[in-house]
């Protein structure tokens, strides 16, 4: 349980922690600015990071809520 | 009349029709009209909830930021994203709640937890405050996308107008069921013609993204990072967080989370919802594509540059499906939030001075409210200069204010008390005001802090008194209520 909380920080560190680190045009990745890449690489990689954390929390494997 | 306007015109009849036909056999009861009998499944909240999102904002403010402002506007992608990771903690929790007392307003939400009503009655006027400059960029920009698409013909507060109406109509009409499925009808075309147009665009000009984004960068060196100063790093960093923060603080969209059938629908949702703002990339990449081909278009304006572009590319028949699309994402949010805003007068402002009323007054009220809503909407639209992301920034900034109480709601043994949570959100207003009147920022309230520190959103002042407030006094209250 508390696992997957930090899960859910790893999404704001990666796309705002690394920001200043990673604010720069060159090179260019998959036609994007670099920044811009980055940003949508860690898009995706909260959509998985999200899907983990539903995997792993227990509450999501009983048929109905409570 | 041009074949453009035609065939917007023929998605607007659609709309309504379907609209019409969804309430079919269902009683309109409040609850009905608002949150759908609380019985929709995870496709359903999840078009309605991108519905609320993928707004004419995304359409047009999201390609005039790129235009205008270059690498910043990618703050609309990120926030959307990372407000998804909030979602999966907190409304299933707001959820459950929300069904175990039966709520329909998010005012209820704040009236139950804290026992009271003039509470209520707060959160109900932020809401309905912050809700008209977004239903004002809904008009806006079915204003803009209208007039466009006339080639002229149409002038743009006859289109504000002619919209005003027809929303009202089907807002009163259908309520939620003609929201959600005309939502499903809007998701498709954003994405078919969003990603058309973000993929044809910078082939058709440019041969490419690379080449587009090399030749953006030549001819604006600097323009595809964060500058150094204004909206820069700290600036993306601090909007984004306080974004997040708001996002779930709508009226509107907190209480679309009541629709959901169970709490895992939300879950479930998370997961690929920030795949899905990716489609915004698309918006971008239109907006960086106009700045060579569309050059000049400056303030307000630049919230045109994704029709102009279009027309300059496109057969008039393909601009009316465009416009037909940017039509359908007024509509679907502008519905949702009339809706919101007259739901709100009556439910949570009216009832609680004249308890007696019964539910069917209420309901009957809350459908009267919507032409009046829509009516001071037009008012604002016709009568406001500025663009379409700094109104939306401001209501942003506003709702933002309500987070720090419901928060502390959602914990067993809160603190805060009702004195104190009604305090912290009204200091937290006042400060919005005064900043957005006075045009302040944390640079010309505090000059001698370094540059990364004043370009920080000046929102985070109004939140930290916000608290600051709420804390002194739910202490002072909680002392007084203990010693009586």
């Amino acid at each position: 349980m508390k696992f997957i909380y930090i899960l859910s920080v790893l999404p704001f560190v990666g796309i705002l922690g690394f920001l200043p680190f990673v604010n720069r045009v060159s090179p260019f990745v998959l036609g994007m600015p670099f920044n811009m890449f980055w940003m949508v690489i860690w898009v995706v990689l909260t959509s998985i990071i999200l899907g983990v954390m539903y995997k792993l929390d227990p509450r999501n494997r009983e048929g109905e809520e409570e | 009349m041009n074949s453009a306007l035609i065939i917007i015109l023929l998605f607007l009849v659609a709309a309504i029709f379907l609209g019409i036909r969804s309430t079919k056999g269902k009683d309109m009861n409040l609850e009905q009209w608002t949150v759908g009998g609380r019985g929709f499944g995870a496709i359903l909240v999840f078009v309605l909830m991108a519905g609320e999102i993928y707004t004419t904002f995304s359409f047009l403010g999201g390609s005039g930021w790129a235009y205008g402002k270059g690498a910043p506007a990618l703050y609309v992608l990120i926030y959307i994203s990372l407000s998804y990771v909030l979602s999966y903690w907190l409304l299933p929790v707001i959820w459950k709640y929300a069904r175990d007392h039966k709520l329909v307003s998010q005012p209820d939400f704040f009236v139950s937890k804290y026992k009271s009503p003039y509470l209520g009655v707060l959160v109900a006027a932020v809401g309905v405050i912050a809700v008209i400059p977004v239903i004002v960029v809904q008009l806006k920009g079915l204003g803009i996308i209208v007039s466009q698409a006339s080639y002229g013909a149409i002038s743009m507060s006859a289109a504000i107008w002619m919209g005003a109406i027809s929303l009202t109509l089907y807002v009163m009409i259908s309520g939620i069921h003609g929201s959600a499925w005309t939502a499903v009808i809007k998701d498709i075309m954003m994405l078919v013609v969003i990603g058309f147009l973000g993929i044809y665009l910078p082939f058709h000009y440019y041969g490419g993204y690379g080449p587009m984004f090399e030749a953006v960068n030549a001819a604006k060196p600097g323009f595809l990072k964060f500058p150094e100063q204004g909206l820069s790093v700290s600036w993306f960093i601090s909007t984004v967080i306080l974004l997040v923060l708001g996002f779930y603080m709508w009226p509107q969209v907190f209480s679309s989370s009541y629709t959901a059938k169970n709490a895992k629908v939300f879950r479930k949702n998370a997961i690929i919802s920030p795949l899905y703002t990716l489609m915004l990339l698309f918006v971008f990449f239109v907006g960086f594509a106009a700045i060579l081909k569309v050059p000049g278009l400056s303030g307000g304006d630049v919230d045109l540059a994704l029709l102009r572009i279009s027309i300059q590319t496109f057969d008039p028949w393909f601009i009316g499906i465009i416009g037909g699309a940017g039509l359908l994402t007024a509509l679907v949010p502008g519905s949702m939030l009339l809706m919101s805003a007259s739901t709100l007068l009556a439910k949570n402002i009216y009832k609680p001075f004249v308890p007696q009323a019964s539910e069917a007054r209420i309901a009957v009220l809350a459908k009267s409210f919507v032409p009046i809503v829509a009516l001071i909407s037009v008012y604002f639209t016709l009568n406001g200069g500025t663009t379409l992301s700094t109104i939306i920034l401001m209501g942003y900034s506003l709702m933002t204010q309500l987070f720090p109480s419901l928060l502390f709601s959602l914990k067993k043994n809160n603190f805060v008390t009702k004195q104190g949570a009604a305090w912290g959100i009204i200091a937290g207003i006042i400060v919005v005001a005064y900043i957005t009147i006075s045009g302040s920022t944390i640079g010309t309230l505090f000059p001698s802090l370094p540059q990364q520190m004043k370009d920080i959103n000046v929102g985070f002042i109004a939140l930290l008194v916000n608290f600051i407030v709420m804390w002194a006094v739910s202490m002072l209250t909680k002392k007084n209520s203990v010693s009586a």
